[in-house]
């Protein structure tokens, strides 16, 4: 974790302040790294950045101890946005023109996410969107220019929807955050469940504010339409005030409940001995890999951080490689070279072998559905299975109508 | 019917929290007249050190000792932020000590993640009150119900505390007139720091309280900072009863609203706080402010004067030497300098109305957000070109000013800061949750410059010629007829009517315009970003602006920009190192202590003493 201190930094501030208002263009000559510029959330939703921003230290360490990228070393330049999507702008403006990075990548909240994108579209500057989930990424809003590593909001969505359409529940509740995650995620999984069962009904939807959730109050609402079934979006905070009173007030009592990103290691464990039992979720069961690149990739992350992995430590790793393998393919670091490149890169990640499709610039990463159990005091996955992502996108027609970019 | 009175408690118990917090902010406010922004900041520490306490204090005894334990810490942070810092700008002009606690927000940010840790906390629960109790058949927490029984009797001990106790006729008198307690021989400075002690004390029990119920997380500051914002101003600020009862209106209103408008819970809040402040612009038990009473405090403003020469041939060198930057400079300080030059428009608007009008607004974002959104949505749903949009976002953020200042000025001083605030969190709730129009969080993305203006250096050119523009002619009307008459309208309000001057309707254009100009500093950052999303209208971006025109300085004219300049630099430079937000604090912190009169003030006092320019007031200069 090399972070600069500002004290020893300011010195140098200076000097490149001046230097970046003369307007020095940085030469890109042999043997000089190839930048990448990393956009995040470091200081906003620093639970979340920090493990990804671990993971790409780890993949850079192994990429330049290997010869690096076209022979030279890999360099991500971290950078803070605080979560406003106006900073984000400025600073990918910054990291292209002054700072001299090849290509973005980065963000977490979708919104930045969003913004960043579409400048990467009109600059023509290649984005890959690591770790933020809207299905307008890539879809409505999808461009050229844009690329996104993690499985979709549609697509985690349509995994758990998978699972339910196989359990007897027919009356279904919903609770996520009143933002527009929430209402993808509520919308896919209605969209797939509705067409693997036609017979299920919707009998509740709740909509706390994010982050502002009255749990003690959402948990009556659901009580009050009795559903067989409950499929819960609430994350961050929300969600362990959210578990706390729904288990409190028996509400999880002889129901299915269906979690988005609940098996995650970053919400299940603030949840400790609390996490709840017997939720069917998407996550990351790192503590249970043997003998395969998964297990390989969390001892060495182990070792590397002195910390068990999160999602985002498998993402950030994971989005190191995938950029690595993208100028590799180019063989350039020309904008449009490694644009080209993305389109069916295919990249070999500890989940798999993963492809970004031509066809909408989604990557086919997956992710692990499982059931929530308790173990020493902590939450686990169990009875897990990888989920590749390709399985659960739309046909291609529906994709290009989805997308009217291309 | 069970349902509903188990809704009922559920309401009740949340109220109690939030009494606790809001009824700290109202004595603080009440007694000191200083807008606590750190408040929320506070209640995070309260919960941040409550958890701490209760991992090593064991049983029931250790947890109920935590939390009291955790409002003492607590009040002595508060007490120790109020002797370092405030007490040194009490002077300082109104409102002015706000800056210093945003410089508290963010240093209490960075800290709690060095020592806590970035992982959100789940609180522990409370011993011997795991379980539930059957109401009519319904499950109603054990400790719901005891929260519920906590609340009357810390509300108890208040209220023992202000009605009875010598302490409290201080207080009481203190929240009507300060001068005259002060007169009386009562040392005025251990009241504000005990007053203060007292209410981050209640912040920070609140905070660990709501622990059983939730936990400590990063973003709880801000979280509950609107909620409370919402609640004293209902109540009255100032008034404890009135923060009960708002308190207990809201947290039994969300319950409701969750299960019957669950779509629409943030829109409910705020309608409820607009409809109550138009019914009662001081609060359902506020009073009405006495005329004067937050009048200017400190040295009474110098008359304002046109610039000499040699200010304004460098004032010409500089803008030069800034027009010429895409010269000189590189392509990423073109980009960096279109935003600074924006920003500086967006609060010299402010600082208008601020320092000429007299009126401080706490949502100053819904007209800058406002202008941004109504030139993307003419973009995006309409297809309409560039020009015609950045023409429509000053326009129509301009008739949002006119409507929303003609309801809020009806109050003045605090209350129509409050009222402000009011608009700006309703506008913004609106934004977010009618995604159909507005797209909500995902926002309106691909509103790009026309062509002509498309590239960055183009682009830059516009910005400096609308945002110079803008600042010029905001000048030019200091010196004009409106101007004189607005100061008239702030300084003597009577007076001015005497001489037949319409003073709400002066202060109503002056309003508008700062919408107006806001709006277009607005619709040039959407195509300058080429998106806009919720963000735009939160509380935080009013807060900026604020915090830069009072850095500035309120009685100079050109504190806005200056401000504005200076902030956005500072943080653009600082946010590459690992804990800015400590050092951006601690810099704002000093720069209140030093500079009270701003940056500018500071900047014209030294110049003075360094005999570089004259005495502004020449009755000062004959005495010489």
């Amino acid at each position: 974790m090399h972070r600069k201190t500002v004290l020893t930094g300011l010195a140098g501030l200076v000097a490149a302040a001046a230097l970046g208002i003369a307007g020095l263009p940085a030469a890109a000559q042999d043997g000089e790294p190839i930048k990448i510029g990393e956009i995040n959330h470091f200081t906003r939703l620093p639970a979340f950045a920090e493990p990804y921003r671990t993971g790409i230290e780890m993949a850079v360490e192994e990429i330049n101890a290997e010869g690096g990228v076209l022979g030279r070393p890999l360099e991500f330049v971290f950078r803070d946005d605080q979560g406003e999507p106006g900073e984000a702008i400025r600073i990918a403006e910054e990291l292209m023109t002054r700072e001299g990075t090849v290509m973005l990548t980065g963000a977490i909240l979708s919104n930045v996410g969003l913004a960043i994108s579409s400048l990467a579209d009109r600059r023509e500057w290649v984005y890959l969107a690591s770790e933020p989930l809207a299905d307008a990424m890539v879809w409505s809003q999808g461009n050229p220019w844009t690329f996104r590593l993690r499985p979709s909001t549609y697509m985690q969505a349509a995994m758990l929807a998978e699972a339910a359409a196989q359990t007897d529940a027919v009356t279904y509740a919903t609770i996520a955050p009143n933002y527009a995650y929430g209402k993808d995620a509520v919308a896919a999984f209605k969209e797939v469940l509705t067409e693997l069962k036609p017979e299920v009904e919707f009998v509740a939807e709740q909509w706390p504010a994010l982050f502002g959730i009255d749990a003690g109050a959402e948990v009556q609402a659901l009580e009050r339409a009795k559903p067989d079934a409950i499929y819960n979006v609430t994350f961050g905070p929300d969600l362990p005030k959210f578990v706390r009173e729904g288990t409190t007030r028996g509400l999880f009592e002889g129901r299915e409940v269906f979690g988005l990103l609940s098996g995650e290691p970053e919400y299940m464990e603030p949840l400790g001995d609390e996490a709840p039992e017997g939720w069917t979720v998407t996550g990351y069961p790192w503590y249970d890999f043997e003998g395969d690149a998964n297990a390989e990739f969390v001892s060495a992350y182990q070792e590397f951080a002195g910390e068990s992995p999160k999602n985002g430590s498998l993402v950030g790793y994971s989005t190191a490689k995938s950029v690595a393998a993208a100028i590799e393919k180019a063989g350039s670091t020309e904008s449009d070279a490694i644009r080209q490149a993305f389109e069916g890169l295919e990249v070999a990640v500890p989940a798999g072998d993963i492809t970004y499709r031509e066809i909408d610039n989604q990557s086919t990463l997956g992710a692990w559905v499982g059931t929530t159990a308790l173990r020493d005091g902590g939450g686990v996955m169990v009875d897990w299975s990888y989920k590749n992502g390709a399985d659960y996108l739309p046909d291609d027609e529906t994709v290009q109508e989805l997308r009217p970019s291309e | 019917m069970g349902l509903i009175l188990a809704q009922l408690l559920t309401g009740l118990a949340n109220a109690g929290a939030l009494f606790m917090v809001a009824s700290g902010l109202s004595l603080i406010f009440g007694v000191t007249r200083i807008v606590n922004f750190a408040h929320g900041s506070f209640y995070m520490l309260g919960a941040y050190v409550g958890y701490s306490l209760m991992q090593v204090l064991p049983g029931a005894v250790g947890f109920w000792g935590a939390i009291l334990l955790s409002g003492l810490v607590v009040g002595l942070i508060g007490a120790l932020v109020e002797v370092i810092v405030l007490r040194r700008v009490y002077a300082a002009p109104e409102l002015f000590q706000l800056v210093a606690t945003f410089g508290v927000i963010l240093v209490v940010q960075d800290l709690a993640l060095a020592i806590w840790g970035p992982t959100d906390l789940l609180g522990p629960r409370a011993p011997g009150l795991r379980g539930v109790v059957r109401v009519m058949g319904e499950p109603v927490p054990q400790y719901d119900l005891a929260l519920i029984a906590i609340t009357p009797v810390v509300a108890l001990a208040l209220w023992y505390l202000i009605a009875r106790t010598r302490v409290g006729v201080l207080v009481r008198a203190a929240t009507q007139d300060r001068e005259m307690v002060a007169a009386l021989g009562v040392n005025q400075r251990w009241l504000f720091t005990g007053t203060f002690f007292l209410g981050c004390a209640l912040a920070g029990l609140g905070g660990a309280l709501q622990l059983p119920k939730g936990g400590a997380d990063l973003l709880m500051d801000f979280t509950i900072l609107a909620q409370v914002f919402v609640v004293v101003v209902i109540g009255g600020m100032g008034s404890l009863p009135g923060a009960l009862l708002a308190s207990v209106l809201i947290s039994v209103l969300n319950v409701f609203g969750v299960s019957y408008l669950p779509q629409s819970t943030l829109v409910l809040m705020y309608v409820v706080m607009v409809a109550v402040l138009m019914w009662r612009p001081f609060g359902l038990l506020g009073r009405a402010e006495v005329a004067g009473e937050l009048g200017q405090v400190g040295a009474p403003e110098e008359p304002i004067r046109p610039a000499g020469w040699p200010i304004r041939a460098t004032v010409a060198a500089a803008l030069a030497v800034l027009a010429a930057l895409p010269f000189w400079g590189s392509p990423f300080s073109v980009v960096l300098a279109t935003d600074i030059l924006i920003f500086c428009l967006f609060a010299a608007s402010l600082h208008m109305l601020i320092g000429l009008g007299g009126l401080v607004s706490f949502g100053h974002a819904a007209f800058w957000g406002g202008g941004a959104y109504v030139a993307a949505l003419l973009v995006a749903r309409l297809d309409v070109p560039m020009e015609v949009a950045m023409l429509a976002a000053p326009v129509g953020a301009g008739l949002a000013a006119l409507a929303v200042g003609w309801i809020a000025l009806r109050a003045s001083g605090v209350y129509f800061a409050m009222l402000t605030l009011a608009f700006a969190q309703l506008l913004w709730s609106l934004v977010l949750q009618w995604g159909a129009v507005t797209g909500g969080d995902d926002g309106i993305v691909g509103v790009w410059p026309a062509d002509w203006a498309s590239g960055n250096t183009a682009y830059f050119y516009l910005a400096l010629a609308l945002s110079v523009g803008g600042i010029l002619a905001l000048r030019h009307m200091a010196h004009a007829p409106l101007g004189y008459a607005l100061r008239a309208a702030r300084d003597a309000p009577l007076r001015a009517e005497a001489t037949g001057l319409h003073t709400r309707r002066l202060q109503l254009v002056a309003f508008a315009l700062a919408g107006t100009l806001a709006g277009l500093a607005g619709g040039l950052f959407v195509f300058s970003k080429g998106s806009v999303f919720p963000n735009e209208l939160e509380i935080s971006r009013s807060f900026d602006a604020l915090i830069v025109v009072f850095l500035g300085g309120v009685k100079t004219l050109s504190g806005g920009w200056v401000g504005g300049a200076v902030f956005e630099s500072a943080e653009d430079l600082l946010t590459r190192f690992a804990f800015w937000r400590l050092t951006l604090g601690l810099l704002i912190i000093a720069v209140v202590i030093v500079a009270p009169e701003g940056i500018v003030g500071a900047a014209r006092g030294l110049a003075r003493r360094a005999g570089l320019t004259r005495d502004a007031d020449p009755a000062r200069e004959d005495a010489r």
